[in-house]
């Protein structure tokens, strides 16, 4: 066998291979510049941005599970005006492919605002609208959690903006198969999911919650198998590219996330745990695509049988 | 920050709940007292973030409570065992802000960070003075290494089992000092906060995801800003503090 192909396309947007670290796990990606070149990956997701500065949730916003970890951070972050000012130059030193934007807001003219502003920031290739944050009150989430309220932001969205717009989805819903397709019906060029799986953990000794939020989003190995399910589901009944995260911590996860109907993979609290899991996933696709006998990628995209 | 593998060198009981452990490795990325390694242990989702007692080119001493599944595991680990650790993490202490005459205030678990800079501090021809504070006797460790390194040391116990009857307070009240640097658990930090005369330095705790400042899980309010208590902490000045629990 010759080299393997690990391009694929995204919304329009050729990337050298499907790995995508996720947005919260990745900061604006000068902390892991320091690291290693990470102008190996297809791209990264920067920190979910809002319209104004939000320092998030008290803590404790971490607890360990078996296989996983819940966070509730609350979407801290500076602001969109920082994150043009000063975030994205910063990025822009360590990073000279394009990178996807993570939005989130509490009204649809928040992000609909946030969107417009990154938008016109030339180093973003995708706006990936959050619509899924199960950590915030009064916003986040509760837009992904029914078809109208996700269309109408999509469609909002769609009406400010000029790139891709990709709908990052909530898992703690009953049919996310229709607000998948209330989005495409809304015009978003795309779809991502699974965002955390909302989860609790209670300390035996004090006998109180964990997390100072009490309840907090559940990522990590655990939740693959639910995500691949998911990720399945919505790739066959909509038309428009998904991007599958949840649990994702190996180069065969990603194989197995194509397969199952993701264009391009996110990788999220692996690289919490590991900071080097990106750049490791990214070098070990090839040998594992050899021994899967994939030449190319993109021919495995929702191929599974 | 570093990633790197660790043999266990030793492993031992100071105390019946508190372990040493030296780990042999890389400990170039380790440049201050005060930082910490972040530990990844088989079956265990997060890394354990645990301070650095001290340190040479080859190797890394870490003290540590035995308190979860965590610290339990590392308990059982023996010489030759290997590990995957995080090295160089958070800011550490500064000790240019010492003064002659700094005093070192730690609480149970919190004393470890304080012995490199003890012998830090004293190499730079400090006089320095040491309060370890403990709940009772069999709960002591590293006195005699703390003297053994010239410093000035007063044990406290809330039982008053042994040394002064108290908190490292109450010992604290009887000294002069030109500075203090301190680590040990959050109620004793806030009391040393009212009772100082001086500035000083303060190492926090917080339920931790990365450890090397990815996730946001550990932030805080300070005076400056929003800061990372694995990354711009954990050591926060007296001046930068914003007390909220």
């Amino acid at each position: 066998m010759g080299e393997v192909n690990t391009k694929v396309t995204l919304c329009g947007i050729e990337l050298d291979n499907p790995v995508i670290p996720a947005s919260g796990t990745f900061g604006y990606g000068y902390e892991f510049a320091e690291l290693y070149d990470i102008n190996c990956l297809g791209t990264f997701s920067f920190k979910g941005t809002t319209k104004d500065p939000r320092f998030g949730n008290p803590t404790p916003r971490i607890a360990e599970c078996t296989a996983g970890m819940i966070n509730a951070v609350g979407l801290q972050n500076p602001g969109v005006d920082k994150v043009i000012s000063e975030e994205l130059p910063r990025l822009a030193q360590c990073f000279r492919k394009p990178v996807m934007a993570n939005v989130s807001g509490f009204s649809v003219e928040d992000y609909a605002y946030t969107c417009e502003r990154l938008d016109k920031e030339k180093q973003v290739g995708w706006l990936e609208v959050n619509v899924s944050c199960p950590n915030v009150h009064g916003g986040g989430m509760s837009f992904g959690t029914s078809p109208e309220a996700a269309a109408e932001v999509t469609a909002a969205v769609k009406k400010v903006t000029t790139k891709p717009v990709i709908i990052k989805l909530s898992p703690n819903v009953t049919d996310i198969v229709s607000i998948a397709k209330a989005c495409e019906a809304a015009g978003a060029d795309g779809i991502s999911l699974i965002n955390t799986m909302l989860g609790m953990r209670i300390d035996l000794r004090t006998r109180r919650p964990v997390i100072a939020n009490t309840m907090g989003g559940f990522s990590g190995a655990a939740i693959f198998p639910v995500a691949l399910r998911m990720v399945y589901q919505v790739a066959r009944a909509v038309k428009i590219p998904v991007v599958g995260m949840g649990g994702v911590s190996t180069a065969e996860d990603v194989i197995e996330m194509m397969l199952a109907g993701a264009t391009a993979v996110e990788v999220g609290a692996a690289n919490l745990i590991d900071p080097f899991a990106s750049q490791k996933i990214v070098t070990d696709l090839p040998a594992v695509m050899e021994k899967y006998k994939i030449n190319s990628l993109n021919e495995i995209i929702g191929g599974v049988k | 920050m570093k990633q790197g593998v660790f043999e266990i060198l030793s492993n031992t009981p100071l105390t019946e709940g508190v372990m040493r452990m030296e780990l042999g490795g890389d400990t170039s990325a380790i440049t201050a007292p005060g930082q910490f390694v972040n530990i990844k242990l088989d079956g265990l989702f997060l890394r354990r973030p645990i301070s650095v007692c001290d340190w040479d080119a080859q190797k890394i001493v870490i003290l540590y409570k035995v308190v979860g599944k965590g610290t339990e595991q590392m308990r059982h680990m023996k010489k030759g065992e290997k590990l995957d650790v995080l090295t160089g993490l958070g800011n550490g202490y500064d000790l240019t802000k010492a003064g002659d005459s700094p005093m070192l205030l730690g609480g149970g678990v919190g004393v470890p960070p304080l012995y490199r800079l003890a012998k830090d501090l004293l190499a730079a021809g400090k006089r320095v003075s040491v309060i370890l504070g403990f709940n009772t006797k069999n709960e002591i460790f590293y006195e005699d290494e703390f003297r053994a390194l010239g410093a000035d040391v007063t044990v406290t116990t809330v039982d008053g089992s042994y040394g002064v009857k108290g908190f490292v307070t109450d010992a604290m009240a009887e000294k002069d000092y030109s500075y203090f640097y301190t680590c040990g658990p959050e109620p004793m930090l806030k009391a040393i906060y009212r009772a100082a005369k001086t500035s000083g330095q303060f190492s926090f705790e917080e339920r931790m995801g990365c450890g090397f400042g990815a996730c946001m899980g550990c932030s805080c309010k300070t005076v400056t800003g929003n800061k990372r208590i694995c990354k711009e902490g954990p050591v926060l000045t007296k001046e930068d503090i914003i007390w909220e629990k």
